[in-house]
């Protein structure tokens, strides 16, 4: 496998793995709008953050108002992390390797493109926006299911899984981040507490899953616990990261890479996070957040071209 | 209702479907009688399966426009050309024929010149050529083939009467696109393929694998092939993506490569370096080694000409290969024929006065205004004459420089290029076409595709069949007359 071609496809499923997440994101903050009164709501301004564009966004608009921020998340120009600009980026990628993908993926990727960069204006209508990220989830799903079961599971294949695997990581911390700081300010229950939790787990499509393992009423500790620690729940830290391990370790120049996973796991395992205070958890996630930078940088000094 | 044949107008020209007294050609019946049952609404409506076809399955050519460069849906036309099984294969022996010569050609002009020592091939003309290689003298590539893969261009004039146009023997695209524009055929006209006995096209690939693995300089089972792109902002990145795809071999780019003290050539993998047999590589000669050619080349490998010299590793088509596909030695493929294979040319070359020829000269003067005349080594029409279309001062002006360089100017009769019926708007009209079949040639055998790339001027009375600048495509179908 070309250090280049490997490199390539871990980008592009990276940018799929994000196209899924974004439209999440917002499809679920969507419904949770509608279900809060005005006060409590914290609108769309928590989005902006999540995909860490605050900065970016204010340069160019004044307000968080529904149409601007959905206009930016859904197709800003400088949004990189903006659906069109996810799927467009890997779209891009997937172009220059599309002698080694598979050619149903290529035609995945290139339809959803096109889905999301026609019908935008769907996604700013109130009716219209449901179907239009339920689309987009379903396709992005339906490109990593064909890709499973069409491509050889080779050393390109983990590549492909790995850039998935850790884009997912890094969305979950950055989900639980955001939203733990906007919505608990202490530990004792207030109204609309419970929906929002949920609304959480709903943005990591985890609420049932949540539901049937920890079969519990929701609260803020044994949310916080799955979101991190459920070593069956794909979408957790921790699961993340035994999958990353379980991806890279056939390959050879690999013990770098475990090394920085092992260390990152060991450490999440092995804390506490139920308790972690507001403050302390978002300290904690970001050094998380580091260790995932730490294991991608490792990743592309061992492989990519140079 | 469909497609009214009876008022289809062919204007004087040779229509491949429709012949001079409005009736349909033997061969076409079908389709013809196919395109008629359509309703509008069907032809409407199979226009839009197609677009869609080609914009999911993303076939695509780059143009570039202003410094930007812009991938665009290609075109394709629905109503398939269609020419007789018959007829191909003459076309077929004729283009082998034609092939064969003029490797052996190129091999001789990098060895002995033989050719020249015998005065059949002026001394001089091979001192003028731009593609002529001096770092390729004396290299001897596998099977002494250094035009692997040759795309000639056909046409045909007012009587139906196929020339060949000229043949492309560097870096030749649009085989993917001959490949893809079946695919979506197949998908737009299901039915179509049960009525008409249309033959296969999507062999090539194997075809192409199977000829390059023969180049490999090693003797083992499965050599390493790979397919060498300047990039995705190529014109024709579409066409080597999709190579090395149906090939199943590595696509690479210059810097995925590099050339070892050992003087082979190993690309660039995750666990290491890997040795390569065989390039096909999509990058011009003047590219492909800033330490022979081009220093400034960012695109190409340095030291591959090196390993290549050395037989460490083959490169398909062979540098230096072009030189055969100049405009003069053009007019000179007739007797190469004759002089390697001691044969006559089974297929035609569109006629070409050489003004060197004391006697073709005096023709060319005495008829200026009813030819196209070409100077030998310039490119892009640059003092081209359009004799029918210049004044007569151009034409003394011409005339004078004739006189003054004879052995630079050639001059070929203006062609009734044929037409095509095809959908440029809602009814179907006449419209220029061309066609490049490709040419593969191992050393052992010779392969010709099933009909090739048809390119179609979509602009009324255009002939400028370039999908860059308004051009499209369509399907070509050898149809085998018997098999009804």
């Amino acid at each position: 496998m070309l250090s280049r071609v490997a490199e390539t496809l871990y980008w592009m499923s990276r940018y799929v793995e994000r196209t899924e997440n974004v439209a999440r994101l917002i499809n679920v903050n969507n419904m949770l709008i509608m279900d809060l009164p005005k006060g409590v709501s914290s609108g769309w301004a928590p989005l902006i953050d999540i995909i860490g564009v605050r900065e970016e966004y204010q340069k160019n608009h004044k307000d968080f108002s529904e149409q601007s921020a959905l206009r930016y998340l859904l197709a800003g120009d400088n949004n990189h992390s903006s659906i069109l600009n996810s799927i467009s980026s890997a779209r891009e990628n997937a172009r220059t390797i599309r002698d080694v993908l598979p050619k149903c993926i290529w035609e995945g990727i290139n339809s959803l493109y096109y889905y999301v960069k026609d019908n935008k204006n769907e996604g700013l209508t109130k009716r219209g926006r449901f179907n239009y990220l339920k689309h987009i989830i379903e396709s992005a799903q339906m490109i990593f299911g064909a890709l499973d079961g069409t491509i050889n599971h080779d050393d390109g294949y983990v590549f492909i899984r790995f850039g998935s695997i850790i884009e997912r990581a890094d969305m979950t911390s950055r989900i639980l981040d955001v939203r733990s700081a906007t919505l608990i300010t202490s530990e004792e229950a207030k109204p609309y507490d419970n929906i929002q939790w949920m609304s959480l787990l709903r943005s990591l499509s985890a609420y049932q899953m949540y539901r049937q393992q920890m079969s519990v009423r929701i609260q803020r500790k044994d949310v916080i616990e799955f979101i991190m620690h459920s070593e069956v729940f794909p979408r957790s830290i921790l699961f993340c990261l035994y999958e990353l391990k379980d991806l890279i370790e056939p390959l050879v120049n690999s013990p770098q890479v475990i090394e920085l996973i092992d260390e990152a796991s060991d450490d999440l395992k092995h804390s506490d996070v139920r308790v972690l205070r507001n403050g302390e958890l978002h300290d904690y996630i970001d050094q998380l957040q580091i260790k995932l930078a730490g294991i991608h940088n490792a990743l592309a000094e061992s492989y990519f071209l140079k | 209702m469909g497609i009214d044949w009876k008022a289809y107008q062919t204007n004087g020209f040779f229509d491949e479907l429709i012949d001079g007294q409005g009736g349909v050609r033997p061969h076409g019946r079908q389709l013809a009688q196919f395109f008629a049952g359509l309703s509008g609404d069907e032809l409407k409506q199979a226009r839009a399966v197609a677009d869609l076809a080609i914009k999911e399955m993303g076939i695509s050519f780059t143009v570039y426009d202003e410094g930007n460069t812009i991938d665009r849906a290609w075109p394709v036309d629905i109503i398939p050309r269609i020419i007789g099984k018959n007829e191909w294969q003459t076309v077929e022996t004729g283009l082998k024929q034609r092939v064969e010569a003029l490797n052996l050609f190129i091999n001789d002009l990098y060895h002995e010149q033989k050719i020249i020592k015998d005065g059949v091939f002026p001394k001089d003309l091979l001192a003028k050529s731009v593609n002529f290689r001096p770092q390729c003298v004396g290299v001897n590539p596998p099977n002494n083939i250094w035009a692997h893969i040759c795309g000639s261009d056909l046409v045909r004039d007012g009587d139906g009467t196929m020339y060949v146009l000229e043949d492309n023997l560097r870096v030749p695209s649009g085989v993917s696109y001959m490949l893809e524009n079946r695919s979506v055929m197949k998908r737009v006209f299901p039915e179509l393929f049960e009525q008409v006995p249309v033959l296969p096209v999507n062999d090539y690939p194997s075809q192409l694998f199977d000829m390059l693995s023969a180049m490999s300089p090693r003797p083992q089972d499965i050599p390493e092939v790979v397919v060498l792109t300047p990039g995705v902002f190529n014109s024709a990145y579409f066409e080597h993506c999709y190579l090395a795809q149906e090939m199943g071999c590595e696509l690479v780019e210059g810097r995925d490569l590099v050339v070892e003290k050992d003087d082979c050539v190993y690309m660039k993998t995750i666990t290491g370096l890997r040795r390569v047999d065989v390039i096909y590589r999509r990058i011009d000669d003047l590219f492909l080694d800033p330490e022979a050619f081009n220093p400034d080349s960012k695109l190409g490998v340095p030291g591959l000409m090196r390993a290549w010299a050395k037989g460490n590793v083959a490169l398909v088509n062979a540098p230096g290969a072009g030189v055969a596909d100049d405009k003069v030695v053009y007019a000179y493929v007739p007797e190469i024929i004759k002089y390697y294979l001691g044969e006559e040319a089974k297929i035609a070359n569109v006629p070409t006065y050489k003004c060197l020829d004391k006697k073709e000269r005096d023709y060319v003067i005495k008829n200026i205004d009813k030819l196209v005349v070409k100077p030998a080594n310039e490119s892009g029409g640059y003092g081209l004459l359009i004799g029918p279309k210049s004044t007569k001062k151009q034409q003394q002006e011409t005339i004078a420089q004739i006189k003054a360089d004879p052995r630079n100017w050639v001059a070929q009769p203006t062609l009734n290029l044929s037409t095509v019926p095809t959908l440029a708007e809602s009814d179907p009209a006449g419209r220029h076409v061309d066609l490049r079949p490709f040419i593969l040639s191992s050393g052992k055998d010779i392969q010709v595709t099933t009909g090739g790339l048809t390119r179609v001027a979509m602009v009324k009375g255009s002939l400028v069949v370039n999908s860059s600048q308004g051009g499209g495509s369509k399907d070509t179908w050898i149809v085998d007359e018997e098999a009804e």
